[in-house]
């Protein structure tokens, strides 16, 4: 297939079912908002180091979020709903509680709900405090800065982690900037994230490793530098870089979405080929063909 | 489809009127409506002695008429919608659920006593004890959101154990009376001896009060949830401005007397 001048290979994307959360964050600023958030979703690329993977899904304004002052959304998935849970304890616990100024709360109205606040109350060591509002339940823990409030419950939904688009060409400026605007293209997306940094991966790993301890290792077949010495090197002729992004979304909508202007987008900007990742289509319960994504 | 009750003249006696809410009357068929006994004094009155009834019976139910001498209006309703198109007597929604009543003038004694959840909406103003505990009992509301949009009476939210009660104007005496947790807004100031013997609950109050030597200063900040809580009371209809919702408060600790958790957040005024 072709999309202008690049080439579309015919494969798809294969992703798994992961558990995702809606962490909304304000602050005094937008400035503390944005810190708490980077905190909030930092050292989450991955679940295979990370346990976790995160990002911020947009800046809120004042009139968007609960308390009318400036804020971020944020997306943390974890491959189950007790280690979601636990991520969003530590998480919010370590990165938000500790951040002058903010607030948080639940943005995702669900079924399944985790118990956040209910857990971070003990931090007050017993001077927390409970206040329901329209059926929804804050603690208010004392900290040095003033009061921290936090909802009790965050709600939780199946979701999907893995979509991805691999972008090729013949130098790494070329290949990061068509990735580059696809990222940009994808960010306008609500209800998915790229949890890497800047939305892109350089590394793309593969599962397994020569190594028994490791369970991932840098995926050979798409390395330029090994084109020459590995028997199924999948780097065509001229191709010097490649870069993965990797999405995570609320539901398949929002994944599909975001491939679908990410593809566009990095075509345009001048990527050689875009291909996906996929483990034979065995593996993931979602698949997102790129031929559907083409128009 | 509405049930609408309109009193055909003011009642003999009081009127103990607690079967009158939507879930109690939306099974009645036209017939067992007109003959549902109410106790009016010391004999019962048949429903359509008291009322001339157009509609259906279903959630939505409302009554017209001067209603000041009808106890226990709405008491323990569940669900639904309850119109009182006018004052009302004492113990208005008291114990009530969910759902929402509101009294469109004035409201008695003990509106809202004992509730555990829904909302009950005052137009004009309410009595002693809003939300209090029903005699006998410790704990007064448990649950749910009280808004009276003129003045309330002495005693608002004694025992108060959950929930939230706002006042847009003035709160009598004693407000908070002996509260074990639960919100109290008083938009229009409080009366004398505040939160006496209230244990975890808080007051937010927008002038000076009269304290209690029972209450320290801790300090003046921007409490968080007072923000959330008012923009909540604003959506509701509530007469609340930007200053109140992003201004400093100084926060009383208290009843020093009881357990101390409680607290009454004054508002700064502006400098």
């Amino acid at each position: 297939m072709r999309l202008g001048d690049t080439e579309v290979v015919d494969t798809f994307a294969e992703a798994f079912t992961m558990w995702g959360a809606r962490i909304v964050v304000t602050a005094g600023s937008p400035a503390w908002a944005a810190h708490a958030g980077r905190s909030l979703t930092g050292f989450a690329t991955s679940v295979i180091g990370c346990k976790c993977e995160a990002g911020i899904e947009r800046e809120l304004a004042a009139e968007e979020t609960p308390d009318g002052r400036p804020g971020v959304s944020a997306l943390l998935f974890a491959p189950d709903k007790e280690g979601l849970g636990k991520r969003l304890v530590e998480r919010i616990g370590q990165t938000v509680l500790t951040c002058p100024t903010t607030a948080c709360f639940n943005g995702l109205s669900a079924e399944e709900e985790a118990d956040v606040g209910g857990q971070l109350r003990f931090f007050g060591d017993g001077w927390q405090a409970s206040k329901v509002l329209d059926g929804r339940r804050y603690w208010r823990i004392p900290v040095m800065e003033g009061e921290f409030l936090v909802e009790e419950r965050f709600g939780i939904v199946e979701a999907v982690g893995g979509g991805n688009l691999i972008i090729l060409a013949e130098d790494v400026a070329t290949a990061l900037g068509a990735a580059e605007a696809a990222a940009d293209a994808m960010r306008a997306v609500e209800g998915a994230i790229m949890p890497f940094p800047g939305g892109i991966a350089r590394s793309g790993s593969k599962v397994g490793s020569r190594y028994k301890a490791l369970m991932a290792s840098t995926n050979h077949e798409l390395c330029p530098t090994l084109r020459a010495q590995v028997d199924d090197s999948q780097v065509p002729e001229g191709i010097g870089s490649v870069f993965e992004i990797v999405i995570d979304g609320l539901a398949p909508d929002p994944v599909r979405e975001a491939m679908r202007v990410g593809l566009a987008a990095a075509a345009k900007a001048g990527a050689r080929q875009i291909t996906a990742g996929n483990y034979g289509g065995n593996l993931g319960k979602h698949h997102f063909p790129l031929r559907e994504l083409v128009p | 489809m509405t049930l609408t009750l309109t009193l055909r003249e003011a009642p003999p006696a009081p009127v103990d009127a607690e079967a009158i809410a939507p879930e109690r009357l939306a099974g009645l068929r036209r017939a067992e409506l007109d003959r549902l006994e109410l106790g009016c004094g010391n004999r019962p009155m048949a429903l359509s002695e008291l009322f001339g009834i157009s509609g259906t019976p279903g959630d939505d139910v409302r009554i017209e008429g001067d209603l000041s001498r009808f106890a226990g209006l709405g008491a323990g309703m569940t669900g639904g919608r309850l119109t009182l198109a006018g004052s009302v007597g004492p113990h208005v929604g008291s114990g009530m659920r969910d759902g929402e009543l509101i009294v469109e003038g004035d409201a008695g004694d003990a509106a809202g006593a004992g509730m555990r959840g829904g909302r009950l909406v005052v137009r004009g103003s309410a009595g002693r004890r809003l939300g209090g505990a029903d005699p006998g009992a410790r704990a007064g509301m448990r649950g749910g959101e009280i808004l009276v949009h003129g003045d309330a009476g002495e005693e608002a939210g004694a025992g108060l154990r959950r929930g939230l009660i706002a006042v847009a104007g003035h709160v009598g005496a004693a407000a908070g009376l002996r509260a074990l947790a639960g919100t109290i807004v008083a938009l229009g100031g409080l009366g004398a001896q505040p939160g006496a013997g209230m244990r975890r609950a808080s007051i937010v109050t927008m002038t000076d009060a009269p304290l209690l030597p029972t209450y320290a200063r801790a300090c003046t900040y921007r409490p968080p949830f007072v923000g959330l809580c008012l923009r909540r009371l604003r959506g509701l209809g509530l007469a609340v401005t930007n200053t109140q919702i992003d201004g400093r408060y100084t926060r009383w600790s208290g009843d020093g007397l009881e357990l101390g958790r409680g607290e009454i957040l004054i508002l700064e005024p502006e400098p």
